[in-house]
């Protein structure tokens, strides 16, 4: 049992469209290692989703991935059949998703969906797996545990919901948990709460987590590392500190400005914004992404593609021609 | 980049990619091409047959196709018991068809459409009335009730056409109502109200427009529906009453003679099935077409 | 629930009055039941007796009233033409009917129901597309021609199975299925959009994500939250079918409630005509008063509260 609890390298999903291919996802590579929590920042349509359906091998049937390696745990699940990966699914790799009120089936009560997740990857009774069933969902706080497993999702509030998925996702305590914005759904203070809970949980149960989200604030409560994603690329990775004390890609610069800072940020001041659009990514594409709302951008940038680089060897990557000192130099921050 | 951009663009104008859906369509170029023949026949039948379907020469009786060895290009598809020609028979036969479904869709679709818009639009009570008249009407037995009327009145192409309007009507009702409730929650019918404009105004420029596509899906469909149940009926012979070439009429005046005669009931019974199935097909294409998120 | 059944029994009520109603000032209005009663030889003399005798000179609401009093208790009248009770004629009659009603549905579902599901699983690909294919062959298809078509390829030219009749199971066979396969599309289709609508949810999105076998994700997951709106469909077509059976019946001489139908319209028997008109609404709206609350507890958030 390594350290590193998920390596990818090289991932790529294609879509097939009417007028094209459509590269949502180009050159991701990524690692957790255990007990890190890696955040996955983007805006919507960035790729950030499907990186982490085309983990778990759920992309959509249109879709294609491509990955040179995959490794969960040390183990490489790459050319895992699929009957192979549904081994894997909800018992070494755990996903949770964005929506509670719509995930879970309205048709059976929670005890019926946590258990037959336990049976099926464990060799438990019924009875056995109603007792673990009862014991997670106490552990992420729901009181009435025993009442809680009769119950329809639908007598459940949302909150409740993302917890009870919380539970049913750790019931095989798994290695890797993989939380596509778990908390966008929900009220602002059930949120704070959630996550609370995930880092709890993740301490305890010594799992890697990735979360996906769009919200800089959330990144800020739980990451230990952060990859920017922007048009299918990761363009900026490093730790939760250096990507908020220096940011270095004019993207992560310019959604850091977006945020006002309580004590830093003069009343009166406009509120960053990025002008333009994501560019179209259907067809070949070269160059830079970000180039048409770059302001330092030029022809050398969409000449050839970039790659992600590292020069002070410090672990903080970014996908940008420029140097470090040009940036600090010509970039407003 | 921006080459890409907007070439993409322009193939994207509303008629090209609206051009593209329906000729693309496999489903709606056959229909179309076998309901555009049948229109045209049926048009231009004084023309083009052969023969006067009335005419009895009884001399000729069963004669076989062209295709039987027995058969002759003077009557191309035979002739029935009673020296018809057939062929012009199945010609005016798809006047009759299109006619009675022509006209009972139009029946029907005035009074489902005026129920169903009502209801959507008005909701309350005007709602709970018109969903009330739609469930009784549903728990009467059609194919029963027209028998009766056409049994009491008498048959004919006239009745027929008034009683199947005023029975078909439901799946416009329902249609128009759940399209009407839908538009109706928009915003934009919502401005429309803040601005004042009267409800006559409402429903012509905002509701109407918007209901169409839904109403030329279920009208293709009713028409279909109504050809069926005439044919049906005047099998029965509670329908078109002779000697009318209506379609179902030649299968039923086929029937006793099916084993010996056999085209006697296959070509009208082809000809509709081919007929309805061709309305089906535009029906069906016209909703892939129109909205093409219900496909799949 | 028994709030909402309550409601729903109260609107069925309501409805079979309804249909009630119109069905006999449809019939009485159309046309002159003292004339339809004596007979085509009666002098003008005997129709008025019989209308006097008969109460048919009462104001239509009066003469509908006492026919609902006298329905309730059973008693649909006499035939003009059987001239025994309408209401054990149709009863002796219905069983048939049934027979051949059941045996429809359920060809229809073993047809319709595996086959949407296919075509939901693999969408686009062949089997979908024969699916579809049949699907709309299937609505095009005039019953009455079915019919005769079957009966001339089956029972003549192989012998295999009998013409007319109902004395055997075998007499059922082809009534069976001119009856059915005209239910089978629609089935088909809404259990293939149910079932393609319910795959594309969340929640089997997390029924994979759980690792749980597709057999299970199809079949405990998927396929019993898109057969709700299957089941309230298949009893529409049930009673439906009831109205299918008159031409069917026809046809292949069964002598079921369909066949009934027919010979009593013919002769303007319309004491049995009403009779049959309430039997067929009364059924169909007993049928989707059950088929709703079969629906309601299904689905467990309707159930609880």
């Amino acid at each position: 049992m390594s350290d590193r609890v998920l390596h990818v390298e090289n991932l790529t999903v294609d879509i097939p469209l009417a007028t094209g291919i459509l590269h949502a996802v180009d050159g991701v590579s990524l690692h957790v290692d255990r007990g890190e929590t890696l955040c996955i920042v983007g805006e919507s349509g960035c790729g950030k989703s499907l990186t982490s359906l085309a983990l778990m091998d759920l992309l959509p049937t249109k879709a294609t991935r491509k990955i040179e390696k995959l490794e969960l745990g040390g183990e490489s699940i790459l050319g895992y059949s699929e009957r192979e990966m549904s081994d894997v699914r909800g018992n070494k790799m755990g996903m949770i998703f964005q929506e509670p009120m719509t995930s879970l089936n309205p048709a059976f009560t929670i005890g019926n969906q946590m258990i037959e997740t336990l049976r099926r990857h464990r060799n438990l009774s019924n009875d056995a797996a109603s007792e673990l069933a009862k014991r997670m969902l106490e552990k992420v706080g729901i009181t009435a545990a025993g009442q809680r497993l009769g119950q329809y999702p639908h007598q459940l509030s949302g909150g409740l919901r993302q917890r009870v998925m919380i539970a049913m996702t750790l019931l095989c305590e798994p290695e890797l948990i993989i939380a596509d914005e778990p908390t966008t759904a929900l009220d602002v203070t059930i949120q704070a709460q959630i996550l609370l809970l995930l880092k709890e949980l993740q301490s305890e149960f010594d799992m890697g987590l990735v979360l996906i989200t769009h919200d800089l604030g959330v990144v800020a409560r739980i990451a230990t590392r952060v990859a920017v994603m922007y048009a299918g690329q990761i363009v900026e990775e490093g730790t939760a500190k250096q990507i908020f004390e220096n940011p270095l890609h004019p993207y992560t610069r310019g959604l850091m400005r977006c945020i006002p800072v309580p004590g830093k940020t003069k009343r009166g001041t406009p509120l960053g914004s990025i002008p333009g659009m994501v560019p179209s990514l259907i067809g070949d594409f070269t160059g830079c992404r970000f180039a048409d709302r770059c302001e330092l951008a030029g022809d050398v940038c969409r000449q050839s593609d970039v790659p992600l680089r590292d020069p002070n060897g410090k672990l903080q990557a970014y996908r940008c021609i420029h140097s470090i000192e040009m940036l600090a130099k010509g970039g407003v921050a | 980049m921006s080459e890409i951009n907007s070439k993409t663009l322009e193939s994207q104008t509303k008629s090209s990619v609206f051009r593209r859906r329906v000729f693309g369509h496999q489903g709606v170029m056959i229909g179309a091409a076998i309901v555009l023949a049948a229109v045209l026949i049926a048009l231009s039948a004084p023309l083009i047959a052969p023969h006067d379907p009335y005419y009895q020469d009884l001399l000729n009786r069963l004669v076989p196709p062209v295709w039987d060895s027995r058969g002759s290009w003077e009557h191309i598809l035979g002739t029935d018991h009673l020296g018809r020609d057939y062929l012009s028979r199945l010609i005016y036969g798809a006047r009759i068809s299109l006619l009675i479904g022509v006209g009972a869709a139009l029946i029907s679709g005035l009074i489902g459409t005026v129920l169903g818009v009502a209801a959507g639009y008005f909701g309350g009570r005007v709602d709970m009335i018109v969903t009330f008249m739609i469930t009784v009407r549903l728990s009467m037995p059609v194919v029963l009730v027209a028998l009766a009327v056409v049994a009491i009145v008498g048959g004919s192409l006239q009745v027929v056409i008034m009683v199947l309007g005023f029975l078909l009507w439901d799946r416009f009702a329902v249609v128009m109502r759940s399209s009407t409730l839908q538009i109706r929650s928009m915003d934009y019918v919502a401005a429309a109200q803040a601005v004042g404009c009267s409800t006559t105004r409402i429903l012509t420029t905002e509701i109407m427009p918007n209901v169409v596509n839904n109403l030329i899906v279920i009208a293709t469909l009713e028409i279909a529906h109504a050809i069926i149940l005439e044919a049906a009926l005047s099998f029965l012979g509670l329908g078109v009453q002779p000697p009318l070439p209506s379609w179902g009429l030649m299968v039923s005046e086929g029937k006793d003679m099916m084993l010996f005669e056999p085209w006697l009931i296959t070509i009208p019974g082809v000809a509709l099935f081919l007929l309805v199935l061709a309305i089906n097909l535009l029906g069906d294409g016209a909703r892939d077409i129109t909205a093409p998120e219900n496909r799949n | 629930m028994l709030y909402y059944t309550l409601k729903r029994l109260g609107l069925a009520g309501l409805v079979a009055l309804t249909v009630s109603f119109i069905s006999f000032g449809l019939l009485y209005i159309s046309s002159d039941p003292a004339i339809a009663m004596a007979g085509e030889t009666a002098s003008d003399a005997d129709i008025e007796a019989i209308r006097q005798l008969y109460g048919f000179d009462r104001p239509i609401l009066v003469q509908y009233f006492d026919w609902l009093q006298r329905a309730m208790s059973g008693d649909l009248g006499k035939s003009y033409y059987f001239r025994t009770d309408v209401s054990a004629l149709i009863a002796e009659r219905l069983s048939t009917t049934m027979t051949l009603g059941v045996s429809a549905i359920t060809f229809a579902i073993v047809l319709s129901v595996p086959l949407g599901v296919a075509a939901a699983i693999r969408p686009n690909s062949v089997i979908d597309r024969i699916a579809l294919f049949l699907s709309v062959m299937g609505q095009a298809l005039p019953s009455f021609w079915f019919a005769l078509m079957l009966i001339v390829f089956l029972s003549v030219t192989f012998r295999l199975l009998p013409t007319s009749g109902s004395d055997t199971w075998q007499h059922f066979i082809m009534p069976t299925i001119v009856l059915g396969y005209y239910a089978a599309p629609a089935i088909m289709r809404l259990t293939r959009t149910g079932m393609l609508e319910v795959l594309s949810t969340d929640y089997i999105r997390t029924a994979r994500a759980k690792g749980l076998r597709p057999r299970v994700v199809l079949f405990k997951h998927a396929l019993r939250n898109a057969v709700i709106p299957v089941v309230s469909l298949t009893a529409v077509q049930f009673g439906f079918m009831l109205g299918g059976s008159i031409v069917v019946e026809t046809i292949f001489a069964l002598h079921g409630a369909g066949f009934l139908a027919w010979e009593s319209i013919t002769r303007n028997d319309l004491p049995t005509v009403q009779g049959l008109i309430l039997v067929f609404s009364l059924f169909y709206i007993v049928l989707t008063f059950f088929a709703d609350l079969l629906n309601a507890w299904l689905d467990p958030r309707i159930r609880i509260n």
